[in-house]
């Protein structure tokens, strides 16, 4: 074996936390304590420590989960479909991106969790379930995106695990644990064939499943009547944006992986050149959607969606309304459509703006619309028409996304980030498998 | 004073209606089924002297003897609270054109399903359709939808709807998601987001989903229930008997029938054609079981009402 061989192996196998890194994993830890704390204080209380009430009856938990639900999506479009399509160049990208999708669909189950007023009968969801309710098939998408993220997040790191119990040899404990999770791989060609068929069929496998998941959770709010989420368009429009939240989100975890890890020789310009311009398609198609989706119901201004679109585009939601469309799509396409706008550095600004932006398009469509029923508010204390998180709700919620970047954190801690055995084998470093 | 006396009577028999699934009529060519509200009827030993008034299926009314009629009456330990009562089939009419904002449904509501929390279940609008059309009271409790939108949504079926018709909440199974509350469109239901602090009344009841309120859970919804609890006895609704202008009238739709507080029945077919009754919302196809009869011709004026309108309040608070 070459030296580049192991020069590469060395680049890329996990490293210890530095300082930055344990500041950054005791700053999450806070986080994640401080929320568990205000969630405990929820359990003893109640929702009433939170500003949601008969009218505003959902508030950032389901907004929440549903930007978890978009980014997860995430997994299955630069896997899958890249890997389908024998696109090559964003080899780099997969395992990141399987991480992110692991981290947001798991959190995306425990948000809904903390929504509910009763979380000690979640069991009941398994007891009486029914199968027309949108929660079932969402309970039941959810599970199942899981689980085919895990083994699509772990089939491909067997031949890896090998190479790293080999590299950490010295650590004899660590090593055995690499050993042990990579199932006896040996790379022979019986295993490739298992392997190479196992990973296809769940790329192929995740493509229905990740749109389910998404279109699901769009069919939550369309099952409903209420202006603003009875439209026809919501399954492919929520889909639409998940694919700007879930690529905002890798290419802003590859570029803090990149600088932290100096992995610049492997995540290159060139990779962030590639995304940026994926990315700007994307938005563009979100822009379209979002047309269509505020457009038509502006043009026709029934009596019931009147109020809620004027709420957005000059009333109560107007700033934020705004901010999202330009500030997290309008801008971000500008920016992205030149050439300087797309190195590392300032396509990193733009994809945290694109995600921040992202979540609060999720909290834009679903609250504004709860505080415009059909009948008028009227009977209960004025407070209730309006709704603003509390700082419970917001260290819960800050403490979900900790709790993500968190898992994000530990995985790439012990996982190589960028697959070492699929890089060596494009390099040329080794042989390739015959199956390949 | 004849008439009163004949509403007295009426009040009798109807008040033993609720539990009687047929009445047969002398030379059983009459059948029909009458309900209301309670009294002290004691039909089972009336004497012969006595009369009572039935009204036929095409809604004439007629006065037979006491003795010839015999009551058959429902088991009661057939009865299950997911079922509901058989072969009954509940309505309700609101007569918007009588109604003054007097708030007395809404107290009595609050009061017999000892309400704690901000929102009361049933709520009188104050409407105004268009800008030159004439404002009105508009009561609005859960219409007990045959479609309901917030059944088909529960996860857990702990909304559920019973064969009379009634939309009922398990309190013990509800999660909490409040799916049902955003699938409602007459935003009718409420949810329980703090402890209710009931008092120690609470511990006095078995839970049981058709008294709602009795006892309120915390994390979970309520709404009205139509008060099946009252109708076991053979009486009406809360907010039915409290009215003090008959806004409302409770009854069968299988026996195209209903009763105002006052104990006056109505053929429901006729009444809703005579007033041009209608539904809330018809076009969303939830199919209420709560009929409203138009403000015109009304009896109060609508300024009478603005005394009793309180924007931000619909449960006192002592
Ligand atoms: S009014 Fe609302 S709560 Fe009542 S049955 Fe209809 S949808 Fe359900
Ligand atoms: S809040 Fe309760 S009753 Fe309503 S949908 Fe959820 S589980 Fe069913």
């Amino acid at each position: 074996m070459s030296s580049d061989y192991d020069r590469l192996v060395s680049d890329l196998a996990p490293q210890k936390f530095g300082w930055k890194g344990s500041v950054w994993v005791s700053f999450l830890i806070l986080i994640i304590l401080i929320g568990a704390y205000c969630y405990i204080q929820q359990v003893r209380q109640g929702l009433v420590v939170t500003d949601m009430r008969d009218y505003a009856l959902w508030g950032i938990y389901i907004s929440n989960f549903v930007f978890f639900v978009a980014v997860s999506l995430v997994g299955s479009l630069i896997t899958a479909i890249l890997r389908l399509s024998d696109v090559k160049w964003n080899t780099p990208l997969t395992r990141i991106s399987e991480i992110i999708a692991v981290a947001a669909v798991m959190m995306a189950g425990v948000t809904i969790v903390i929504d509910m007023g009763r979380p000690d009968r979640v069991l009941n969801l398994f007891i009486h379930g029914r199968l027309q309710s949108p929660i079932i098939w969402d309970l039941l998408v959810v599970n199942t995106y899981l689980v085919i993220s895990l083994l699509l997040l772990y089939y491909p790191l067997l031949p890896d695990l090998k190479i790293l119990s080999k590299y950490f040899q010295k650590k004899a404990k660590l090593s055995k644990w690499y050993d042990r999770f990579s199932l006896n791989w040996t790379g022979n060609a019986k295993q490739h064939k298992i392997y190479s068929n196992a990973t296809t069929t769940l790329s192929i496998l995740i493509i229905p499943v990740a749109f389910a998941i998404h279109t699901v959770t769009a069919w939550l709010f369309e099952t409903t009547y209420r202006p603003g989420w009875d439209s026809t368009n919501f399954g492919p429009y929520f889909i639409a944006g998940a694919f700007v939240a879930g690529t905002g989100a890798v290419i802003a975890v590859m570029y803090v992986l990149s600088k932290v890890y100096h992995l610049e020789k492997y995540i290159t310009a060139d990779h962030f050149d590639k995304m940026a311009k994926i990315l700007v398609m994307l938005c563009l198609v979100y822009l379209y959607f979002n047309i269509n989706e505020y457009l038509m119901p502006t043009y026709k201004s029934t009596e019931e969606e009147a109020g809620h679109l004027r709420s957005l585009y000059t009333g109560e939601y107007s700033w934020l309304f705004w901010t999202v469309i330009f500030g997290g799509l309008i801008l971000p396409v500008i920016v992205l459509l030149f050439r300087k706008g797309r190195k590392p550095l300032p396509l990193f600004i733009v994809s945290l703006a694109v995600v921040l932006g992202a979540w609060w398009k999720r909290y834009i469509i679903v609250v504004p619309t709860l505080s415009h029923p059909f009948l008028p508010i009227q009977g209960v204390p004025e407070s209730w028409r309006h709704y603003s998180p509390t700082l419970m709700e917001w260290m819960i919620t800050l403490a979900t996304l900790a709790a993500a970047l968190l898992i994000i954190t530990l995985l790439v801690r012990f996982l190589p980030v960028i697959p070492i055995h699929e890089t060596a084998e494009e390099r040329k470093l080794i042989e390739p498998s015959s199956n390949n | 004073m004849e008439h009163e006396q004949q509403q007295q009577t009426r009040r009798k028999l109807v008040g033993k209606g609720l539990k009687i699934g047929l009445l047969t009529a002398a030379g059983g060519a009459l059948l029909a089924k009458v309900f209301g509200q309670s009294g002290k009827a004691k039909s089972n030993s009336a004497k012969s002297s006595e009369t009572v008034e039935l009204m036929s299926t095409d809604g004439t009314l007629m006065s037979v003897p006491a003795s010839a009629v015999s009551h058959q009456h429902e088991s009661k330990s057939a009865y299950n609270p997911r079922e509901g009562f058989p072969n009954r089939k509940f309505v309700m009419v609101v007569d918007l054109a009588k109604c003054r904002n007097a708030r007395k449904c809404q107290s009595s509501c609050n009061k017999n399903h000892y309400i704690t929390g901000e929102n009361a279940w049933i709520k009188i609008y104050k409407m105004q359709d268009s800008e030159r059309s004439a404002p009105y009271w508009q009561p609005t409790l859960c219409q007990h939808c045959d479609e309901p939108p917030c059944v088909k949504v529960c996860p857990v079926d702990a909304t559920f709807k019973r064969r009379d018709g009634i939309v009922l909440i398990d309190n013990n199974r509800c999660i909490g998601c409040r799916f049902c509350m955003a699938a409602c469109p007459y935003s009718v239901r409420v949810f329980n987001w703090s402890e209710p602090w009931q008092g120690t009344f609470a511990e006095q009841y078995e839970y049981t989903p058709d008294y709602a309120g009795v006892p309120s859970q915390r994390g979970t919804v309520d709404k009205c229930d139509f008060c099946p609890h009252m109708i076991d006895k053979g009486e009406m609704p809360h907010c039915v008997s409290a009215c003090p202008n008959d806004v409302f009238s409770f009854g069968d739709l299988y026996e195209d029938s209903v009763t105002n507080g006052s104990g006056q029945s109505f053929q429901l077919s006729k009444l809703l054609k005579d007033r041009a009754g209608y539904r809330l919302m018809e076009n969303l196809g939830t199919q209420p079981s709560v009929y409203y009869l138009p403000p015109s011709d009304r009896v109060v004026d609508f300024e009478e009402g603005l005394k009793n309108y309180t924007e931000f309040e619909s449960v006192k608070k002592h």
